[in-house]
């Protein structure tokens, strides 16, 4: 048949796997002739495969300015990531995407301040933008970074964030560690807290990625620090089956996670059931 | 308006058989009709409509999708898509033609899923128009007019003929290739049914059942409607109106290991299904009345506000029949829309 | 049919709830026809009041309510039962699978009850039902004249062949207690025995062929009680909700039917809530007969707390060549 058809995937390889934390790997994925195996923009997604165990939507974790390999930070919590997780370099796999709507970084962040809140995993999604505006430095004002984790070992990407992101220009990393711990002397304490000590002004735009409950936490802080819900974004995850919207699963109200998200704003949210 | 004499059925369903697999409803041994493939001797069932919907043919409740061989390391993939051959559809009601768009405007929509559309495109409708609806009908609600049904070829059955109208260029190849069976046909004795029917229809117990109170925008008033806990607390969670109902497309994509490689494949899914939305860390739709919501949900308010108000139920009223403790969209648009007005 | 009158249990249910015996009702909610029936919770009288029914549609076998319904209430919880009803009721109790502490059971003598799908095909379009002597009074859209429809004609299967009138559990019992009926349940399966392994086999290829599994008769059977299903967990391997192909389709009732066997009462709701009308029960009747023939007659529920034949060694127990020669050269 030569119709195109979405459902079926590419080949990939994964070339390189990175332990992170006791629970993440970071996969480097390519065709097998050592190509990307397509274009996306910061912020979509694209779901991996393993035939006979299942398919899954991971966010793409490199930067779309990174043009030899993509890249996937995957925390081990069901089948499919649990299989990855006991994958070797070699091991081919199946790919498709890119996925969902990216974030607006050429046109509505494009100028701005940034601000970026991730809590563990969370990190993820938001390392493709973080390193997106890196790359284009001049195109961004000002840009701050949160992140917290359980602990030091749990900090998602931790010798890329030492080794180069504090060393950008008017970049400012601000990490921190849910409870101290000896070879730690950074800041101790919860992200939603931390963002509140740090008390931003809100002439940025604020992203913000992590489990629901900092999420919650983190979206009052900033409210009470003067942000209106039009300037903050996130990405949201449920679970997926085709990733273009008619599978039938992802919809919070209206709208598709994978399709019509993940990336939305929160005043789009509040538009939306609490059902996520 | 061409026409046919009822006695020439077998004689026009063996012409069309020649160029296209032809299906049917024919009565089954346990008093239901079904679509099954004609074969020399089959009988045309009078019944009203089929327990499963025509969707099957373009959507079946299993396809496989692609095939993997797995060899150590390494992944071979192979496409066993295969272009549909041209098979006929006959007998198909108004609502369940009309259930045909609302599954277009999911699966034809861009990215196009290919498997579907094979089918489409290699599917021709005849659509048939009703006469005896039953107290469970109501494709009259969501603005379908049974006595016209749409479909490549629209027929009406009278006593006596069959009167065919063709209304797509497939449609009209169609009737061309069973021309020397056919005959010129006055249309009153249609209009004479159809006014019939129509007066019928106006007499049904679900006649006033309206869609007033739903549609786009009613997200955040409908959904915290706590009429939703009382009238889900017997739902069983089985997904019979799921797999009973002509616009319901939801679908899983699974793996299977043949022992000889391995079969990715799309089967029916329901909303109604306790791990449907469950994920490796939770489920944002715990409890049944969540998944109860959301089919009702899906089909009345967030189905419209994405398809220009159009409705992702026909009335075919399959699901009325079928539920097992007889909870179905009709009571729900009485309890969630009519009790507001 | 139904002798007694709907007010008879809606009083009854009105003072057990006004004296706080219970504060809940679980019972029978009338539809948008005559025939729609819907289990439904009820909380307050004018509740009841509104929308109470009972009539020859109250086929809806309550018990398997009773795990999730009562799990972690307050109070008790007044349950309706017919006396097939409670067989299902007993073996949950058996199985500890509810707490007997939180409901009050109230037996409801029944004259059986009607299967919907029969009566349509006896009238198309309808419009009234009354429940009357013998039958039903049936109008439909097309015919002002209403027409008797003999009580036989659209009884259910399990009802045309009830095995018991009498409520084998019961705090309070509305009407009179009935008798065990020696039942001809059991002629059909003879009738599948009586065929030859191929036709046999064709019949069941042709029945389980039409499953479009919707998982009804799962979801409906007191017997399938587990929190969560091995066809619904993602990590058995065997979960789906499609066959792969017609070999598993046969699968999924073949496993279900062993699952239940010894616990399943013949309650008959898998066959009535299948919208593809697959006579589920057979299978299942299949296995009751079996074991009756094996290790003596059983009902499951009917006593509180008795061992099922496949989980009870007594030294009367058929040997193992016994059961394989029983049939002599068949086996």
């Amino acid at each position: 048949m030569n119709r195109e058809e979405t459902l079926i995937p590419k080949i990939g390889v994964i070339t390189d796997v990175r332990i992170d934390t006791p629970d993440i790997k970071t996969f480097r994925v390519v065709t097998p002739d050592g190509k990307k195996a397509f274009d996306h923009r910061p912020g979509q997604c694209a779901m991996l495969s393993i035939p006979g165990v299942g398919e899954a939507m991971f966010s793409i974790t490199s930067s779309p300015t990174n043009e030899e390999y993509m890249e996937f930070s995957i925390k081990k919590c069901g089948c499919v990531t649990e299989w990855l997780h006991a994958a070797e370099v070699g091991q081919q796999i199946t790919i498709r995407g890119p996925y969902g709507n990216p974030f607006p970084v050429d046109d509505v962040f494009a100028g701005n301040n940034m601000l970026f809140i991730a809590g563990g995993v969370g990190l993820a999604p938001l390392r493709s933008v973080i390193n997106y505006c890196r790359h284009y430095r001049d195109r961004y004002g000002k840009i701050d970074i949160v992140y917290g984790s359980r602990s030091k070992e749990d900090l998602l990407d931790y010798k890329e964030i030492i080794e180069e992101w504090t060393k950008d220009t008017n970049v400012d990393v601000h990490l921190t560690i849910d409870r101290e711990q000896p070879e730690w002397d950074g800041h101790v304490g919860f992200v939603p807290n931390y963002v509140k000590e740090l008390g931003f002004d809100t002439d940025r735009i604020a992203v913000l990625c992590g489990p629901p409950i900092m999420i919650k936490f983190t979206l009052e802080g900033l409210r009470s620090l003067g942000f209106e819900t039009t300037q903050v974004y996130t990405t949201l995850e449920l679970r997926m089956k085709c990733g273009v919207g008619k599978c039938g699963r992802c919809n919070v109200g209206s709208k598709y996670v994978c399709k019509d998200g993940p990336v939305f704003r929160f005043d789009e949210i509040d538009e939306l059931p609490d059902e996520y | 308006m061409l026409k046919c004499s009822l006695n020439k059925m077998n004689l026009v369903f063996a012409e069309i058989a020649k160029a296209n697999t032809l299906y049917l409803p024919t009565d089954q041994n346990d008093g239901s009709a079904k679509f099954t493939k004609w074969e020399e001797g089959s009988v045309w069932s009078n019944a009203l409509n089929t327990v499963r919907s025509p969707k099957d043919f373009f959507f079946p409740q299993t396809e496989d999708l692609m095939e993997f061989k797995v060899e150590g390391k390494n992944i071979e993939l192979t496409d066993i898509r295969r272009e549909s051959e041209d098979f006929v559809i006959f007998g198909v009601r108004a609502c369940d033609v009309k259930s045909f768009e609302v599954l277009d405007r999911v699966f034809l929509v861009d990215p196009v899923d290919s498997f579907y559309a094979s089918r489409r495109e290699h599917g021709i409708i005849v659509a048939l128009a009703c006469t005896r609806p039953s107290e469970t009908c109501f494709c009259t609600t969501f603005g379908i007019d049974c006595t016209n049904p749409a479909g490549d070829i629209s027929v009406w059955k009278t006593e006596t003929e069959l009167y065919w109208q063709a209304n797509t260029e497939k449609g009209k190849k169609l009737l061309a290739s069973i021309s020397a069976l056919t005959e010129e046909g006055d249309a009153a004795e249609v209009d004479a049914q159809k006014e019939k029917t129509a007066a019928v229809m106006k007499k049904l117990p679900l006649a006033d059942l309206t869609t007033d109170g739903f549609g786009a925008g009613k997200t955040m008033e409908l959904f915290n409607d706590p009429a939703w806990d009382e009238m889900s607390q017997t739902c069983l969670g089985c997904g019979t109106c799921t797999f009973v109902c002509p616009t319901c497309q939801c679908y899983d994509i699974k793996d299977f290991d043949t022992g000889n490689g391995i079969i990715r494949y799309r089967c029916w899914d329901s909303c109604m299904y306790s791990e449907f939305t469950k994920m490796a860390h939770g489920n944002n739709r715990l409890t049944q009345k969540e998944r109860f919501r959301q089919r009702f949900m899906h089909k009345l308010v967030y189905y419209p506000e994405n398809n220009d108000g159009l409705y992702s139920c026909v009335g075919c009223g399959r699901c009325l029949a079928k539920c097992p403790i007889s909870m179905n969209i009709a009571k729900v648009m009485k309890k969630i829309g009519g009790e507001k007005k | 049919m139904q002798k007694i009158r709907r007010d008879q249990l809606l009083d009854r249910a009105i003072s057990l709830l006004s004296d706080g015996t219970v504060n809940s009702v679980l019972g029978w909610q009338k539809g948008e026809f005559d025939y729609d029936v819907t289990p439904h919770i009820f909380r307050t009288e004018d509740e009841l009041k509104e929308g109470f029914v009972w009539n020859d549609f109250c086929y809806s076998n309550f018990s398997k309510y009773l795990v999730a319904k009562t799990d972690r209430i307050e109070g008790r919880m007044l349950v309706f039962l017919k006396p097939c009803d409670t067989y299902s009721f007993n073996q949950l109790l058996t199985e500890h699978r509810f707490d007997r502490e939180k409901v009050y059971a109230v037996g409801v003598s029944c004259e059986g009850m009607v299967d919907v799908n029969k009566l349509k095909a006896k009238a198309d379009g309808i419009s009234c039902v009354e429940c009357v002597e013998g039958g039903l009074e049936v109008t439909t859209i097309y015919d002002d004249e209403a027409v008797f429809v003999d009580a036989k004609d659209v009884l259910l299967e399990r009802c045309l062949n009830c095995k018991s009138k009498k409520h084998v559990a019961y705090d309070e019992l509305i009407g009179e207690e009935g008798e065990i009926i020696d039942s001809a349940r059991f002629d059909e399966v003879a009738k599948l025995e009586a065929m030859t392994p191929d036709q046999r086999f064709a019949f069941w290829q042709n029945e389980l062929s039409k499953c479009i599994r919707c998982n009804a008769c799962r979801d409906a059977c007191p017997a399938c009680t587990c929190e969560t299903c091995v066809f619904n967990n993602s990590n058995s391997g065997v979960e789906n909700k499609a066959p792969v192909n017609s070999f598993e389709e046969q699968m999924f009732h073949i496993i279900r039917a062993y699952h239940v066997a010894g616990r399943c009462t013949d309650c008959g709701e898998c066959s009535r809530v299948c919208p593809q009308n697959i006579p589920l029960h057979l299978l299942n009747r299949k296995f009751i007969k079996e074991m009756n023939e094996c290790y003596g007659e059983y009902q499951a529920g009917e006593e509180i707390g008795m061992r099922a034949p496949l989980v009870n060694y007594t030294l009367d127990d058929m040997e193992a060549d016994e059961v394989l020669n029983r049939r002599g050269e068949d086996a």
